[in-house]
């Protein structure tokens, strides 16, 4: 397991170097909707691809539907919407994820079977649909000890 | 490196002096070789994820099913069938013609005839979600699992496409998806090249719902499909199967199958 | 007793390289189909949801099934102690990788996510004999490359142990290697073409005949180029002897596992089909395997040399015996697909879904260009490495 963790590790780093360079490039993501993501920017930054594995498994292995990382809840509040107000997919560079991604080369599969933008009811602003029973779990203001218990449950 | 002179006729034959420092230098590239393979390689070994033995530390054993009475369920009607493709977006695309070889099919309605008496009668068939499913045993990377509540589903974040699974359904329930998928469901993702099935609609089940089919056909007035949880002695599934004859569709294969049929 | 001798290609034909170029174009070719079926789906080809494994499939597991066959040779020098054998040890080993790595390489291209290779390679459910096939396929190639290995070094040579071990080690993983092959479609109880322990040791019969049919081709091609006679008159004796054997036990265990399902009333359907009413595939099992794979070949190996020089006659017998393999194959895998599942047995039954029906294949051109560049991969990498480490045995009578 050493060797996995080394090639996570030296990977994370990587990206925090990226990170760390766009943002001095001010390639900075689109803004979320809503006051708070639930984590912090820079832990995000690192850590999503971690959170959404373990998310993955808990969903489609557990049934754990009320999860504080579902893609469905990034994707609401992340939604960018074109000029006539109706959000993007993945197909257009303005979406979320690919303002980033698109920097980094790294073409996110996720789209290929997940939906890309909201379902009409989330747009709504029907929170209720999602998992957590329209409650964000986490806030910014959230411990980063609680955070690292979280990796640490998600990275056995 | 020195260059030796070919001789068609003799080969390379016993070593001599000329043709050890080739040799060595082939030698050391191969024996360096092997060590770097073996070094890249063997950390991979820690990468086995072994198959999901799922901790439901949440619920007790559920094992979730589905009765349906072919006796109430008219022959022509595909209410469950467009339920289904409504819920989850498989169906054709409006103005498009169905393309039956290659569109996905999670339910499909079947009509059985007896070709000696003629007697008939039809009834929806999907995912069997068997106790022993064919298909989650010869899966390569464990996509195609059980959960510990009896749903089999394809975990298709790690599916291949290899259709193995297809091969080895005995009720053909798997489809695989042919083309591009646009605008899906946000609770139901699906994509190319993977395979896919009756769900039991787990997203509904997980928040204590019904799969769409049975609800469309209890909302169409035919009441033909019940679901519930066949682990619990005291649900209605449960009595009805004790109480009535039921049977499973090709109950001989061993696959105990989580849908009971009243013929 | 002489030492054996071995030599590197050396001559510069037109024609081998004009064939090199070909697999380069016919490989070229496959990728590109490869490619187009990735992105656009599978929609584009023959396959369906009743068909799920097409034309690729079979040369796949054709060209599995004849690597394994093809350490053959290699291993009744070492494992049987036939020396006369062993001069083509180490290009029985080549081939053994060069198919291989030809038929995997189609089997991963017609994945419906091949870009996830990775967690096939990774992620394992050991319930599963794909799971261990994938073991067994990359296992035997280190295996093969390791008996290369004792054979050629110099050090290793002189130590008989070390290559009867690699060699005993080969010999049983090629066989857990067919076995495992077989057993794909021999452990799936769903549909009655399969089903059947003996699928194993058929495919294992299969691997016999093709295996060497095929190191025969290449002898005769590597004889014609180097314009030597690599194989001596005893040795060619002793190939058209073993050819006439697998063809036979190919034969009979055919004929055992058919009638066996003759004899009952519930595999009567599909015997039914694959026999008499299967159209293509009743005409590709009779004329195919049946005729062109074990009866010609077994009467043209046994006509007496006055009529058809020996060695013309083991070339004739080993392309007839390699068509009658592609079309046993086909039978076996795409046959045992469109022949439909028996869901209500006794009953007519009929859907949206094609229940009850048999399935109607037609393999597209992307999936033909896939398949055969199979064959390319594995000869342009035999070809390529005969060039560049000695692998062919140098004594050999001028021709």
């Amino acid at each position: 397991m050493a060797a996995h963790a080394l090639l996570h590790r030296s990977l994370a780093a990587a990206a925090l170097a990226l990170a760390g360079l766009m943002a001095t490039a001010q390639q900075a993501p689109a803004p979320g909707g809503g006051d708070k993501c639930v984590a912090p920017t820079d832990w995000m930054r690192r850590y999503h691809m971690t959170a959404l594995r373990h998310q993955r498994d808990e969903t489609v292995h557990e049934g754990a539907r009320d999860t504080r990382f579902s893609l469905e809840g990034c994707i609401s509040c992340h939604a960018v919407k074109d000029t006539a107000g109706v959000p993007v997919t993945i197909d257009d560079p303005q979406h979320f994820c690919r303002t980033c991604h698109d920097y980094a080369a790294v073409k996110p599969d996720c789209f290929q079977c997940h939906a890309s933008r909201p379902s009409e009811g989330l747009l709504q602003g029907d929170t209720a649909q999602l998992g957590t029973g329209g409650v964000l779990p986490f806030s910014s203001t959230t411990s980063v000890a609680e955070l690292e218990i979280y990796l640490r449950e998600a990275r056995p | 490196m020195s260059r030796r002179v070919l001789d068609p006729g003799k080969g390379y034959g016993s070593a001599g002096s000329a043709a050890a420092p080739v040799d060595a230098v082939r030698r050391g590239f191969m024996a360096g070789g092997a060590a770097f393979a073996a070094a890249a390689l063997a950390p991979g070994v820690t990468l086995m994820a072994y198959p999901e033995s799922a901790g439901a530390a949440n619920a007790p054993a559920h094992r979730w099913g589905m009765l349906i009475d072919t006796r109430l369920c008219p022959e022509g009607c595909t209410d469950c069938v467009a339920a289904c493709s409504t819920e989850f977006g498989w169906g054709p695309a409006a103005g498009q013609a169905p393309r039956p070889e290659t569109d996905p099919q999670w339910i499909r309605k079947v009509a059985v005839k007896d070709p000696d008496t003629g007697v008939a009668f039809s009834l929806p068939i999907m995912c069997q979600h068997c106790a022993e499913p064919p298909c989650v045993d010869v899966c390569p990377t464990g996509a195609s699992f059980k959960r510990a509540d009896g749903i089999v589903l394809v975990d298709r974040h790690i599916c291949i496409g290899c259709r193995y699974c297809m091969m080895a359904c005995p009720y053909k329930a798997r489809s695989f998806v042919h083309e591009e998928v646009q605008d899906q469901k946000p609770y139901a993702p699906r994509g190319k090249g993977t395979v896919e099935g009756c769900t039991l609609c787990v997203h509904r089940v997980d928040r204590g719902g019904q799969p769409a089919c049975v609800e469309a056909c209890a909302a169409a007035g035919h009441n033909a499909m019940i679901f519930g949880d066949l682990g619990d002695p005291a649900s209605e599934i449960s009595r009805r199967v004790a109480e009535h004859r039921t049977t499973q569709i090709r109950a001989d294969l061993g696959t105990d199958p989580g849908i009971h049929y009243e013929i | 007793m002489a030492k054996v001798t071995y030599r590197k290609l050396d001559e510069h034909s037109l024609r081998f390289w004009g064939l090199l170029v070909l697999h380069a174009l016919v490989i070229a070719a496959g990728l590109g189909a490869a490619w187009y079926m990735e992105h656009n789906g599978h929609v584009v080809t023959g396959m369906s949801n009743g068909i799920v494994w097409g034309l690729p499939h079979v040369f796949a597991v054709f060209l599995i099934v004849t690597a394994s066959g093809a350490l053959n040779v290699a291993s009744i020098s070492s494992v049987f102690n036939r020396l006369a054998y062993k001069p083509f040890a180490r290009l029985s080993g080549v081939l053994a990788i060069a198919f291989l790595v030809g038929g995997l390489a189609v089997l991963v291209l017609d994945l419906g996510r091949p870009d996830r290779l990775i967690v096939a390679m990774t992620t394992y459910n050991f319930r599963s004999i794909f799971a261990w096939n994938i073991y067994l396929y990359i296992g035997f190639l280190v295996v093969v490359v390791v008996y290369l290995f004792t054979m050629m070094d110099r050090v290793m040579q002189r130590r008989h142990g070390y290559i009867r071990a690699a060699g005993w080690l080969a010999f049983v993983w090629r066989l857990a290697l067919t076995t495992g092959t077989g057993s794909i479609f021999g452990f799936l109880m769903a549909r009655e073409g399969y089903d059947a322990a003996i699928m194993a040791p058929l495919f294992i019969a299969a691997s016999f005949l093709y295996g060497l049919a095929f190191t025969v081709l290449v002898l005769a091609t590597m004889s014609s180029e180097t314009h030597r006679q690599l194989l001596s008159d005893e040795m060619a004796s002793n190939f058209r002897g073993l050819l006439i054997i697998f063809a036979l036990v190919l034969g009979y265990f055919t004929a055992v596992m058919h009638l066996a399902n003759l004899y009952m009333p519930n595999r009567q359907g599909i015997e039914a089909f694959i026999l008499r009413d299967g159209g293509i595939y009743t005409a590709l099992f009779w004329l195919g395997h049946v005729l062109v794979g074990l009866v010609l070949p077994v009467l043209v190996l046994l006509l007496p040399a006055s009529v058809l020089s020996r060695r013309l006659g083991m070339t004739v017998a080993s392309v007839l015996a390699l068509g009658g393999g592609v079309a046993f194959i086909y039978v076996t895998i795409i046959g045992g697909q469109a022949y439909p599942l028996n869901l209500f047995p006794g009953m007519e039954v009929s859907s949206s879904f094609s229940d009850g029906e048999v399935l109607n294949y037609f393999p597209s051109l992307p999936e033909f260009l896939l398949a055969i560049s199979g064959i390319s991969i594995a000869m342009l990498a035999t070809g390529v490495v005969l060039k560049l480490l000695p692998f062919l045995p140098a004594d050999g009578a001028a021709k």
